[in-house]
Order: C-alpha cells, then structure tokens, then sequence
C-alpha cells in the first residue's frame, strides 16, 4: 500500500471522493510553490501532483504554460520537484511527481525511482508515457514500490484501456476531454462515460478524472462517478493572479472550496 | 538488425524511435499505422500518388552536373539531385502528396502541420488547395518573419498561419502547438508532419514517401556514371531530405552517407543546431532521438542562419545510422554554407536554399578529402528564392 492507495481508500470508507490537486513547483518561486502546496494539504487535498516544469509541454494549455515556462527560465527541475515532494508527505499528504519522461530520461530511471522513493513520494504520473515504452519504468517503480500512474482518455479502445489499466497501479488517470489542460466552464458528458468504460474493463482499479475541473460545484459533479477529482489549472491559475502570500491563501481557499465539493456527492 | 529492416513493429530504430504521446492521440495514430500500411500495398492509391508526383510535382527530377562548382571541391564530380526544381520548391511536396491523400482516405477533411522554413507549410498549403482540405499551419513568430514570402505564399494558397509566441518561437515551438491542436481536434484533423521525426509511423511513413529521391538518383548516377558514387550527401535539419536520398544507398556498404547539420556559429559556441554532433539521447516530440538538452533534460534553443535547419531534435532513424556506423554526421557553419551558397549561385546559376548550402559546403569539404575521381551525389534539397531576404542581408547587397 502506497500513501495515494491509504488516500483513496480512505476517500472511499468515507464515501466521497478523493481530492487530488497540481501545482507545479517553482511558480513563482520554488519556496512560494511549496507553500502553495502546504496550503493545498492544508484546504483539504489528499495527494498532490507536484509538477515538474518542462521546456516543451506539448499537453498543457496556456495557464500551465505559463507558471511552468517561468520556471525553467529559473532552472527549476526535477531535483526542485524531489524537495517539493518531501515537503508534501511532511505536511501528511501523499505526493506524486508529474512530469514529462525526458526528466525522468535525463535524471536516470533508476535513480529518479529511488529518490522519490527516498524523499516519501508514492509515486510518479507520466502523461507522454504509454506502458509499451515504460519498461525501464516498470521495472524502477517495482523495485521501489512506487505507484505508476497511466492515463486513458475517450478515445483509447476497449483494448487499450485493459492493457493502460494492467499495467497501473495507484489509480488510472482518466482526462476528461480530448485536448490539452485547462479550465472549462462544463465538464462533459465524455468523462462520465469513459469512467463507466474503465469500471467494466478494470473494476479493481481506482479511476481519477482531470481535465478541466475549476471550482467546488464541478468537483461535486465528478464525485458523483469517479474515485477522485484532478485540478489543475484552476489552482495555478490562483497564483497567476496573485504570485505571492495572497496567491497562496486563495489557493488553501479555492482547495477547501473543493474538499467540500468532493463531499457532497 | 540490418540497417534496412528498420523500423520494427512498433516504431523502434535500435533504441530510438518509438511513441511517446498522450494516449489520447495512440488511437488517431494506430489509424494512421494502419491506412499507411494498407495504401503502400494498394496499387490504386499508389498509382494516384504517382501521378501527381508525375503531373503535378514535376517528377523524376533532374540530376545535374556541376563542374565549376566541382573544381572547388577538389574536382571532384558533383552531380546535384535537383528536388529544387519541385513544384513548390522543394523536397516537402513529396512527402505531403502521400500524407494528404492518406488523410483523403482516411476521411479528415482538415490538416495541420509545423513549419519552419515554410517549405513544409507551403507544401502542405498547396496539397491542401489542391484536395480541397482545410489546412492551419502553425509557424514560430520568429520564423514567419525571417521567412515572410512563405507566411504569404501559405495564406495566398487559403492556409491559416498561426504564428506561435511560445518558447524560442521557433520549429520546435510550432511542433508543441500542433500537437496542442491534433490531441484536440484529433477527431476530425490529420497531423501532416514535415519530417522524419514525432512518433512512430512518421519517421517510417515520411521516409517511405521521400525515398523516391534515392531510388531516383541511384538508377540515374548509375546510368550517367556507369558506377554508383562514392559518397551521398545532404543537409539535415529532422532529416527528412536526408533519408530520402540515403534509403535506397543504405545496402550500397561501398557507398558512405554523411549528413550535414547546422553549425550555427560553430558547435563549440553551443550556438548551433547539430543534434548529433552536439546533443545526447533523449525523447522530445514524441520519440527517442538525440536532441540538444541541458542537465535537467530541458531542450535547448537551436541556432541556425537556416530557418529548415534550426531544430534541436533529429529523425530517430539517423541516431541509428550514426550509431551503428552507417552514416556519418558533421556540421556546417552559418559561414562555410553562406559561402557554398554564394559559389554555387556564380558557379552554376542555380541558386540553392542555405539548407542546401550546408549539404554543398559539405561536398566542397569532402571533395578536397577525396579528390578528382571522386563522384559526390548531394541533395539539392531546395531553391533558394526563399532566402534572397537573408542572403542579401548577410552579404550587403541592399
Ligand atoms: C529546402 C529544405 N531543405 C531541408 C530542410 C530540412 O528538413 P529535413 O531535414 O527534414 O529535410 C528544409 C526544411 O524546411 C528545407 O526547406
């Protein structure tokens, strides 16, 4: 059992949903996106994609964009995210690191594996990894009993989804829609079908949805189907206005906003 | 694994290649895997393919002698392969009448694509008119300025051209926001990509349709020459012009392929665009390749006076070939292709892209290795009315 697996399954034994939220580190500085990430635990979240900033993030729209494009002119990286990610399993949350895999590349699969083992990270989500490239990483996170987080969207086969979802472990990443992070004003019909697909095919898995979820109500509106709610850009978006202590409060605030959302399924 | 029984199965170069994308795109691509697949086997598909490269490209494309450029290239004989005299300009249309007519059949009725010279934009624009498709391209704002007569040339032909403000606003940049695009619209959009790098299919798809340079050039040195020539050349930005003319060279052993990258200001300045000469292996747009990036896997910015060229990645089948020892690899600078540039315009009136230029400063380097017996066939990839802005800047002609 990981930290993400007590999370959601302690979610589940107070029938709600898990709250999951991203921020990435180093927007707008390392020490103010770890704060941010202690106020997200703080408002009520129960695992924490710490994302790790990428020059090139083919899959975020333009609020992620550019919290992390400001990072990696800093130098932030994948060490950056490490010291976040012990930041988070100290403030009682479990942490996950999301991140594209060159990082992971770079940094050595191996070694990326026992330092996020070493610093309490439960595991890594990997969005521009499919598991038939994973087997390097397959291979670390069992060795270093790390959660794998695989991704299914609408599109993906009956098929596909048996074979994402063999080789997950923690939960199964559902993205809601067809297109690249952000918020949105509705969360689609697709999302609910695509999690009545994931619960046939893999009715043992957890399945989280991300992609698009803004505020309490929204949040609300997914716990009534999936294991756990994922909010991103939203929460960026917080200290995109406010890139400093008052960002930081907004983000506890817009968090506790979600917590109660997840409850209210 | 023979160099020509690559790539395997799912899209693998030796340790290169591959997929690495969002699964929301592994169904639109496994789609695209599998009509590519069938197509090349379907002999109405190919027939229809072959005819416009015939009547609309301008198909085959002369090979031609260039002796007064060969006498500064230490006399040896250069024959350059003339796909400068395409419709459009360039090597790209080949490439873009296959992917266009396999997006006709597999029933999308938009494409997008990246570009950076604007070559492979235009040529996308074009097949696009001509087969009644929609067509965005997308273009880094700092190359719809240094290359404006294409952004011009694309919206004369109905394009859309998305100038695109992120990161060093540049090809790679371009790339990002196409995919950005196609993972949205993936439903009704075809993603017609320039060269022979992203995920697999492709580097294998845009090589297949690109390899009618070689077969070209080896049946036609052959029967100039009597003999098969001694070296292969050609500039390499993703290195799609580059695998056009090696493949059908690849089981010649006697045959030596070397690849030209952009120098930039020199590789040693790390103001340079050499993937291989100057990068290490990593994954950036949706494959493993070598690429130029930073300790923490971050991508650098790439420089090249040729906007083609400025690409900090390379198509996964060249990391191969490199690295089993089949094609070498080397950069030109800014200047040396400038000045290859120059000659061949005084020398032989054609003047070249300065993406060609860096594949005939190469020859010019190589023949002065090689000498006067030496028969050097170089892939003159593109003309150079594109660049008369650059060019006569850099030279001060106006
Ligand atoms: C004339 C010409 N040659 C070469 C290139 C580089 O592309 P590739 O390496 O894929 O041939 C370009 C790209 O725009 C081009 O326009």
């Amino acid at each position: 059992m990981t930290a993400v697996s007590d999370a959601l399954a302690k979610a589940k034994a107070d029938n709600r949903a898990a709250l999951i939220g991203y921020l990435p580190v180093g927007y707008p500085s390392v020490e103010l996106s770890i704060a941010a990430m202690r106020a997200l635990v703080e408002g009520g979240v129960d695992v924490v994609e710490v994302g790790v900033p990428y020059s090139d993030p083919v899959m975020d729209g333009p609020v992620i964009q550019r919290a992390t494009e400001h990072a990696v002119r800093a130098g932030v990286g994948l060490r950056d995210a490490l010291q976040a990610v012990h930041a988070v399993a100290e403030a009682g949350a479990a942490a996950v690191t999301m991140g594209y895999w060159n990082q992971v590349e770079r940094f050595g699969v191996a070694r990326f594996a026992t330092e996020l083992s070493a610093a309490g990270g439960a595991g890594a989500i990997t969005p521009d990894l499919i598991p038939e490239e994973a087997g390097e990483w397959i291979a670390a996170s069992d060795a270093a009993q790390l959660d794998r987080v695989f991704l299914v969207a609408p599109s993906s086969t009956d098929a596909r989804i048996v074979s994402t979802a063999a080789a997950t472990r923690g939960f199964l990443y559902a993205t809601a829609v067809m297109g690249v992070t952000g918020a949105r004003d509705r969360v689609g019909t697709a999302a609910e079908t695509l999690v009545g697909r994931v619960r046939t095919l893999a009715p043992d898995l957890a399945v989280c949805v991300g992609l698009g979820v803004s505020n309490g109500e929204q949040a609300a509106e997914v716990a009534g189907f999936a294991d756990g709610v994922i909010v991103g850009s939203a929460l960026v978006r917080c200290l995109l206005d406010a890139p400093d202590e008052a960002g930081v409060a907004a983000v506890r605030t817009l968090a506790a906003d979600l917590a109660a959302g997840v409850r209210r399924r | 694994m023979p160099a020509e029984n690559v790539p395997d199965l799912s899209g693998h170069f030796g340790p290169y290649g591959g997929r690495f994308v969002p699964e929301a795109l592994v169904a639109a691509i496994d789609e695209l895997t599998a009509a590519f697949h069938e197509t090349q086997a379907d002999p109405e598909f190919r027939a229809e393919l072959d005819r416009l490269l015939r009547d609309y490209t301008g198909r085959p494309s002369p090979l031609t002698d260039a002796p007064k450029f060969g006498e500064h290239a230490g006399g040896a004989r250069v024959l350059l392969k003339r796909e400068d005299l395409n419709h459009t300009g360039s090597h790209k249309i080949n490439n873009v009448l296959g992917q266009a007519l396999l997006t006709q059949r597999i029933g999308k009725k938009r494409v997008i694509a990246e570009t950076g010279a604007g070559q492979h934009g235009v040529a996308t624009a074009t097949a696009a008119a001509l087969l009644g498709l929609e067509c965005v391209v997308y273009m880094g704002e700092e190359d719809t300025r240094r290359q404006a007569l294409n952004v011009a040339r694309m919206r004369l032909l109905g394009a859309e051209v998305v100038p695109v403000t992120t990161g060093s606003r540049t090809l790679k940049d371009a790339i990002n926001e196409a995919m950005r695009d196609w993972v949205t619209n993936v439903e009704t959009t075809n993603y017609v990509f320039g060269t022979v790098a992203g995920p697999h299919p492709f580097p294998m798809m845009v090589r297949d349709y690109q390899r009618i340079i070689g077969d070209e050039a080896r049946a036609q040195v052959l029967e100039r020459c009597g003999r098969l020539p001694d070296v292969v050349v050609a500039c390499v930005g993703g290195g799609s012009n580059a695998i056009g003319i090696f493949t059908a060279f690849v089981p010649d052993e006697g045959v030596r392929l070397v690849g030209f990258e952009a120098g930039g200001d020199g590789v040693d300045t790390g103001r340079h665009a050499a993937s291989i000469t100057g990068g290490a292996p990593g994954v950036l747009h949706g494959a493993r390749s070598y690429l130029l990036q930073d300790e923490n896997g971050q991508t650098i910015e790439s420089h090249s006076i040729s906007a083609g060229l400025d690409y900090p990645g390379v198509g996964p089948e060249h990391s191969y070939l490199h690295d089993i020892g089949r094609a070498e690899y080397r950069p030109i600078t800014d200047a040396q292709a400038m000045e290859a540039f120059s000659l061949l315009s005084r020398t032989e009136g054609i003047i070249p892209a300065i993406e060609s230029a860096h594949a005939l400063a190469g020859a010019l380097q190589l023949g002065r290795d090689l000498g006067p017996d030496a028969i050097i066939l170089v892939n003159l990839s593109g003309r150079g009315d594109k660049d008369v802005e650059t060019a006569s800047t850099y030279f001060g002609l106006v």
